[in-house]
């Protein structure tokens, strides 16, 4: 580049200096593109929220509904007046809802997901190497409609022969998404326990540990802030998944008493509903509500992750 | 300090942002005006229920009327309205009347009628209940019997399956149904094919469909007051549980969606493919029904 640019001015030192060059001006372009593309990103981002936020508020600042009744109540009523001619906004069961099968989920598949991890990275790394993270990922990217009509048609007639009943339920629901989020926490164990570097395993060992006493007393310690980081962005997928849970759970808008009823989350109801009412109308903003909680759940999720990411339990040596 | 205020700058900004945005629904609804309804390309959006039904019709208008290209989509009946209401789509299909929809101005858009749609209730194959009375099914669906001993079935808990609330089949079953009562809280579908599927497959359910869905071996429909879902009983009013399919238009439907509306409400898909989908045609019916549910005869 450089000796073209010589050959082409008549004044090739003075040229060369003033004139920009083609690499700096691709630099520059480089550069404005991937800013401009930030922006973008910014402006997407800030838009989604403040579209989501102000719309989710109306019920509350048009709508006239009590914020507090909104979030306790519990009788969901949205079209059919009650005897007074009333409809009733209350959301508790499906925030119970929400939450019950996302913390279930993750404490049933935390320790499945951490023997696999240990597993692929202390016990058989090479054989977990080849064909288990494959397998984990492959499990990552399965679309969610997948899962739930295994549910819908494995999972749920199992239940009901089980245990009788309809088989719709939390428990049904549990079990979705643990399958659904046992790949995400496992992968992120694994690259928790690769964290923990060599000389951990190797000064345990040397200093008589089993490998129990390695694995339990040493490299799980210092992994527990990756672990912990791990099960969190499971439960926020396992908190946000719409559809495989909306084909299993039941979507009954009571407060479940019980792991088979039929019961529903947020996002059942949300995807259910959004189809059957019309912009503007109070049935509309509710859902737009229902779906603030959402978004702020998913925040407070991401604030837990970052929390647990700034401490780590790893110190890299060399006193 | 300073950081300090303009942290506190944008957060007060935030808020006011935030304030505004929510009282002022203009800002973030639907609410762009108009188009008017006499593209050569017409949209449809709304109701699932009649979605298969239009899209049949609109590929044998395509092929009759090479140049009118039509997309169908579905998104329900409270799209369809809000859709058409908006001006954005040319049709908004709806199972329910415009008025029957909260926040909906009946007053901006035009309803044509385009076929009848009977709803039945139907149960799993194991209830050999084949014949309920009104009050009946009435006390079923609002909780007050819960075992089919009670309606002579076999001893066996009654498993209530409704569609989501605010869906077009659940309100005209509910309007012809439950007369203002409120119905239990149970379990909720959101498509006719779900709750096909799930009265196929769960023992002692209970749900209703569209005439068009009631198939399958493991399910059967149920008699109600000793009268059966046919075309002749839906056209007298002996089968009191039907409504309409609405197209709702933008204003006076004109040009190409004006000749569409007329197409299907010809007797060439009428009698052919409204049939065969398991609607009635219009031009049978010997009574009229109005959005409050009133039955005059004509």
């Amino acid at each position: 580049m450089a000796r073209r640019n010589k050959k082409n001015s008549q004044d090739p030192i003075k040229e060369s200096l003033l004139r920009k060059s083609i690499s700096a001006k691709k630099d520059m372009f480089g550069r404005s593109l991937s800013l401009s593309a930030l922006i973008l990103i910014g402006v997407v981002v800030f838009s989604i929220f403040f579209f989501v936020l102000s719309r989710g508020l109306m019920a509350f600042t048009l709508d006239g509904i009590n914020p507090f009744k909104f979030i306790f109540g519990t009788v969901w009523n949205p079209t059919t007046p009650d005897s007074n001619g009333n409809l009733q906004f209350g959301a508790f069961p499906m925030i119970v809802g929400s939450f019950l099968v996302t913390l279930l989920s993750a404490l049933v598949a935390t320790p499945f997901a951490i023997a696999t991890a240990l597993f692929m990275v202390e016990l058989q790394s090479n054989w977990g190497k080849k064909i288990m993270h494959p397998v984990v990922e492959l499990l990552v990217g399965i679309p969610s409609v997948v899962y739930g009509f295994i549910g819908l048609t494995v999972v749920v007639p199992l239940l009901r022969k089980t245990f009788g009943g309809s088989g719709f339920g939390i428990l049904a629901g549990t079990i979705v998404l643990f399958v659904m989020i046992l790949p995400t926490i496992t992968s992120l164990t694994v690259d928790a326990l690769r964290n923990v570097p060599n000389h951990y395993r190797e000064l345990a060992l040397a200093i008589g540990a089993t490998r129990w006493q390695m694995i339990y007393k040493v490299i799980l310690r210092a992994a527990t802030p990756g672990i912990l980081t791990a099960v969190v962005f499971g439960m926020a997928r396992a908190f946000g998944e719409a559809l495989a849970v909306q084909m299993v759970v039941g979507n009954a808008p009571i407060m479940p008493n019980g792991l088979l009823e039929s019961a529903s989350t947020l996002t059942s109801i949300l995807t259910q509903g959004i189809g059957n009412t019309s912009d503007g109308s109070v049935q509309n903003d509710v859902l737009w509500t229902l779906a603030t909680l959402l978004l702020i759940m998913s925040l407070f999720f991401n604030l837990i992750i970052r929390f647990i990411g700034k401490r780590t339990n790893i110190t890299q040596g060399g006193h | 300090m300073k950081k300090n205020l303009i942290r506190i700058g944008i957060i007060l900004i935030a808020v006011l942002a935030l304030y505004y945005g929510s009282t002022h629904r203009g800002l973030t609804s639907n609410t762009v005006s108009s188009t008017h309804a006499t593209t050569k390309n017409i949209l449809i959006v709304g109701s699932t229920a009649l979605q298969p039904l239009v899209e049949k019709a609109s590929s044998m208008y395509e092929k009759e009327n090479p140049n009118t290209s039509i997309s169908v989509q579905g998104g329900g009946s409270g799209a369809g309205l809000t859709q058409v209401q908006a001006g954005s789509v040319q049709i908004g299909d709806s199972d329910i009347f415009a008025s029957q929809e909260e926040g909906i101005k009946p007053s901006k858009i035009v309803d044509h009628k385009v076929a009848v749609v009977g709803i039945a209730p139907v149960v799993n194959k194991d209830i050999n209940v084949s014949n309920l009375s009104m009050k009946q099914l009435r006390d079923i669906f609002t909780g007050k019997i819960t075992n089919w001993k009670d309606v002579g079935g076999p001893d066996m808990a009654i498993t209530v399956v409704n569609r989501s609330s605010g869906s077009g089949t659940r309100t005209v079953f509910e309007d012809s149904v439950l007369k203002g009562e409120t119905a239990v809280k149970a379990q909720e579908q959101d498509s006719n094919g779900t709750v096909q599927k799930i009265i196929s497959s769960t023992p002692g359910s209970i749900s209703y469909l569209a005439s068009g869905y009631i198939s399958g071996k493991n399910l059967r429909a149920v008699k109600v007051d000793n009268v059966s879902l046919t075309t002749e009983n839906i056209e007298n009013n002996k089968w009191k549980i039907w409504g309409y399919e609405h197209m709702y238009t933008h204003g006076k439907a004109e040009g190409q969606t004006a000749s569409f509306i007329k197409y299907f409400k010809s007797k060439k898909v009428q009698n052919g493919i409204v049939k065969e989908l398991g609607y009635i045609p219009l031009a049978g019916m010997k009574v009229d029904k109005n959005s409050q549910g009133k039955v005059t005869s004509k």
